[in-house]
């Protein structure tokens, strides 16, 4: 059986003896991305010209397409192809694995008459131009048979069943502690659909050499997407060579692939040319995955010394009516908080909107919105400090399961932001405290993420000048792969950084599942540094069983690496030179990481605090987020600067969730009403006040063998709902209904006579 | 209609560039689909990201909003003509130490806006956080207020604001 316990033995990343790991070092891809010269997707350059393929989205939530005149669009000058359902090539049914152990089936687009969603892709021009493709489009003339589209979520809660194969998780009974609780909060907090607004909208780079498929991508997972093409065109896994070197954000949104690939693809195949095609940013909004709207409703009983004793939270969610995603907004209440009666879970029901799926912070992010604040609405009526009250109900161990925690420092970090932020010159009654025409306020919240590992492989090579290259499917999403690999194969082989190549986001290298779900780092990262010990072990042989070598007849064990020098005590020569005498070509040794047997036996999470002061205007509405801190601890951190960007991002996500963003339902066409980035108001530079973000010392040796855990989504968890509290603490407003937009917040102060 | 085309010189990096266009083509797509020049990102096409900011005349603007054939005779610059990864422009740099970019996409147009930006507190154009009559000063605020049109998704904010910071002297 593998253990966490196998990952005590010392390693190079834990020994850290050139100091590179944890050290704020630029980016590696860093000098590419600030001159532009990194290509995206539908800017890798194909062998010959391309031919550029536009997509037509359909015009209704739910029905048939009843007609379809193409003559118009075909007829355009410069068009080349025009496809429908009617006359689109040949795809595996939907769900098709021929290889029964692709990780993705088929996934075929234009499939037949029908509409599932508005936006839905539903006929393809291709052309010599975009412009000549996008007239083209223009021109494509459907029309349908559309029944009435089920998109009202609020007004479909009472049909919301369990998921599939979920219960809900009872500890004690929560009903009976409930109601002897003598202080009792019982409310219910909504979140709107929320967009991903990647920067790079979805696109794709597809040509054919021979047999081979060669399909440039913007995805977060590298093999499904391998996998899932091959399924859908019909042919050999090998014969998809996926690549997506450059990824323009992900945050959850490019974790399965959309119909841009399968059409550039079918497209190059039938054109016998490169195609590119991608979403327009309006496409994306309706085209690809959003966050879902959810409702929760918390129910917190706590005794008058602020002790809690029943402890609920369910949460309403939606999503597609062919899909089975839940938004788990309940799921990280289980490991937060001590209570000893407990109640969670979740209520799904399957609406005509597009696909709901996973976004930042997937669970914590919505659910944090209500935890954090029905805990602050508990602190006000107990008369207690929001963070003792947080402290009092500190949990000995996981509270739902009593497994212990591999590490937790959720104390610490609250402790911490409180005395960093000076929390202590808050005033507990809300609006007191002006500043000109604002009335101020401080609100904070915790943080808690779910941290694990999934298994992954990796290769490192040295070359005949030593330089070492680090080789995985691997993606970076912005988040620092290329960087962290950079460091720890760095550390690891005792070479200056100039000396490592990464090469990621290939499907025909070692595979690793991707980027998604904080999970990145750690499991490609430690399947890095596995190959990294396979590497060192095979030099060391090598070095020590070569006559010419100083360390000839050395013990292999005993080989240090340092300074791009392989030594046995004062016995030394250069890598470079080793490599080109005893092994010229170069070596090349793969390791690999799986998860340990053992790994459930601990409840293993990130945490963090989020410290907020705002500004209300009393008389507009307007809300201006002035200073924010967030604390967190999470693990060993690989790179200082590029954990604290990912920490801070994910703070602006939550002003964001927090102030300004939403995607309202028009229900009588089943679309969401923003459509662009003017509408849908992600955070822009005026939005975000002065931030910061510390991280506390931690090793977590039950994670994996560095001891680190990931960032990605910990610092969005909580951090809207420190917002919405400093609100309340500004102008005594609870707005329950996100985002607190201005109209809102202005209706809660008319109300109370300000 | 068909496709229109007309011959059209635009100077870009300090080339002069002789295209033959579709009167249809952006700015924009001039310069990644004819020229190659795939450094200025299209985030929305409709002038709402600011990832496609590029100088023409030394002034920023979002090319996606602009018809190439309108620029005949005018000197663009890119992101590929501020500095190369073997020669980064001091804004580059300041965006690479301060970790001001996650992803990447929409760190051109940050920095042609940035170049932009500068010589606009230079001139002294004032902009909403400018008191009335006053001269503008670099303050965050200024900063903020002035990149708002250049969204990072990502949220390399405050980073942002300290690269610039940087790179024009001021003290943090």
């Amino acid at each position: 059986m593998t253990s966490v316990h196998d990952w005590t033995p010392n390693n190079p990343v834990k020994e850290n003896r050139s100091g590179l790991i944890g050290k704020p070092v630029d980016r590696y891809e860093g000098p590419l991305k600030v001159t532009g010269t990194a290509p995206y997707a539908y800017e890798v350059q194909p062998p010959s010209p391309p031919a550029y393929g536009v997509m037509v989205g359909a015009a209704i939530a739910t029905g048939r397409i009843s007609g379809v005149d193409i003559a118009e669009a075909q007829a355009t000058p410069g068009v080349l192809v025009v496809w429908t359902h009617l006359n689109a090539p040949f795809q595996a049914p939907k769900g098709t694995k021929a290889h029964p152990r692709s990780s993705a089936g088929s996934r075929p687009a234009l499939e037949n008459d029908r509409v599932l969603f508005f936006g839905q892709p539903v006929a393809l021009v291709v052309g010599e131009t975009l412009e000549a493709a996008t007239a083209g489009a223009h021109r494509v003339k459907l029309t349908y048979a559309e029944d009435a589209p089920d998109v009202d979520f609020p007004g479909s809660l009472d049909r919301a069943i369990s998921p599939v194969g979920e219960e809900d998780m009872e500890v004690g009974d929560f009903p009976r502690g409930f109601a002897a609780s003598p202080v009792q909060i019982d409310a219910t907090w909504s979140t709107p659909i929320q967009n991903h607004c990647q920067m790079e909208p979805c696109a794709s780079t597809v040509w054919f050499e021979g047999e081979k498929c060669v399909a440039h991508t913007s995805i977060q997972m590298v093999k499904p997407a391998q996998h899932g093409l091959a399924e859908t065109l019909g042919i050999p896994r090998d014969d998809v060579h996926l690549l997506t070197r450059y990824i323009g954000g992900g945050f959850g949104g490019k974790g399965q692939t959309y119909d841009d690939l399968i059409l550039a693809a079918l497209a190059a195949r039938a054109l016998g040319r490169p195609v590119k095609v991608a979403y327009t940013r309006q496409q994306m909004m309706h085209g690809t995955i959003h966050r879902p709207a959810t409702v929760m409703q918390v129910q917190l009983g706590a005794e008058k010394d602020g002790r809690l004793n029943a402890f609920s939270m369910m949460t309403w969610t939606h999503c597609h009516r062919e899909g089975n995603f839940t938004e788990h907004a309940s799921n990280f209440g289980r490991a937060l908080y001590a209570a000893p009666n407990r109640l969670t879970g979740h209520r799904l029901v399957k609406l005509d909107l597009p696909g709901a799926g996973p976004m930042r912070a997937p669970g914590e992010a919505s659910g944090t919105l209500a935890l954090e604040c029905a805990m602050d609405e508990l602190a006000e009526k107990l008369g207690i400090d929001p963070v003792e009250l947080r402290t009092l109900n500190e949990p000995p161990t996981d509270p739902e399961n009593g497994r212990p925690f591999s590490m937790r420092q959720l104390v610490r970090c609250l402790r911490e932001g409180a005395q960093q932020f000076g929390w202590d010159r808050r005033l507990p009654t809300p609006g007191l405290v002006r500043d000109g025409r604002w009335l101020v306020g401080m609100g904070m919240a915790a943080a808690i993420r779910g941290n694990f590992l999934l298994p992954a492989k990796c290769s490192f090579s040295v070359d005949a000048d030593g330089v070492i290259t680090v080789r995985q499917g691997m993606t970076d999403i912005g988040t620092g792969t290329y960087t962290v690999l950079a460091q720890i194969a760095a550390e690891t082989m005792g070479v200056p950084l100039g000396q490592v190549k990464v090469e990621i986001g290939d499907s025909e290298l070692p595979p690793a599942p991707g980027s998604g779900g904080q999970f990145g780092a750690a499991t490609a990262g430690s399947a890095a540094l596995a190959a990294g010990q396979n590497l060192r072990t095979a030099i060391a042989e090598l070095a020590t069983g070569d006559e010419a070598s100083p360390l000839f007849g050395g013990r292999p064990a005993d080989v240090t690496f340092q300074d791009g020098v392989v030594a046995i005590a004062n016995r030394s020569e250069t890598l470079a030179s080793l490599i080109r005498r005893a092994a010229p070509e170069g070596l090349t040794v793969e390791g690999e990481i799986k998860p340990a047997q053992d790994a459930r036996e601990w409840s293993q999470q990130t945490y963090g605090g989020h410290y907020c002061e705002v500004g209300v205007d009393p008389v507009t509405g307007e809300v201006r987020v002035r200073r924010m801190l967030g604390v967190f601890a999470a693990g060993r951190i690989l790179n200082a600067k590029t954990a604290r960007s990912q920490l801070t991002g994910g703070m602006i996500w939550g002003i964001g969730s927090a102030l300004t963003e939403g995607n309202p339902v028009d229900v009588r066409y089943g679309s969401l009403l923003n459509q662009d980035l003017a509408q849908y108001l992600a955070p822009v530079q005026a939005d975000i006040g002065d931030l910061e973000a510390i991280m506390l010392d931690e090793v977590d040796d039950k994670a994996n063998p560095m001891g680190i855990k990931g960032v990605g989504e910990l610092g969005n968890s909580g951090a809207g709902a420190a917002v919405a509290n400093a609100i309340y603490n500004a102008c005594g407003v609870r707005v329950r209904d996100y985002p607190i937009t201005p109209d809102k917040l202005l209706a809660g102060m008319i109300a109370r006579g300000m | 209609m068909g496709d229109v085309r007309l011959k059209t010189t635009i100077t870009v990096n300090g080339e002069p560039c002789a295209l033959d266009v579709d009167t249809r083509t952006t700015l924009l797509d001039a310069l990644r689909e004819h020229l190659k020049l795939t450094g200025s990102k299209k985030g929305c096409d409709h002038g709402q990201c600011g990832a496609c900011t590029v100088l023409v005349n030394g002034v920023r603007i979002n090319s996606c909003l602009s018809l190439a054939v309108m620029h005949d005779g005018d000197a663009v610059t890119t992101i590929e003509g501020v500095g190369t990864p073997d020669n980064l422009h001091p804004v580059q740099k300041a965006f690479l130490t301060h970790d001001a970019y996650q992803c990447g996409y929409c760190t051109p147009g940050q920095i042609c806006s940035t170049l932009g930006m500068l010589k606009e507190m230079e001139a002294g154009v004032p902009s909403q956080e400018t008191p009335a009559g006053a001269r503008p000063v670099l303050s965050d605020d200024e900063i903020r207020e002035r990149m708002s049109g250049n969204i990072c998704r990502c949220s390399a904010y405050p980073q942002i604001v300290a690269a610039i910071k940087d790179v024009a002297g001021v003290a943090a």
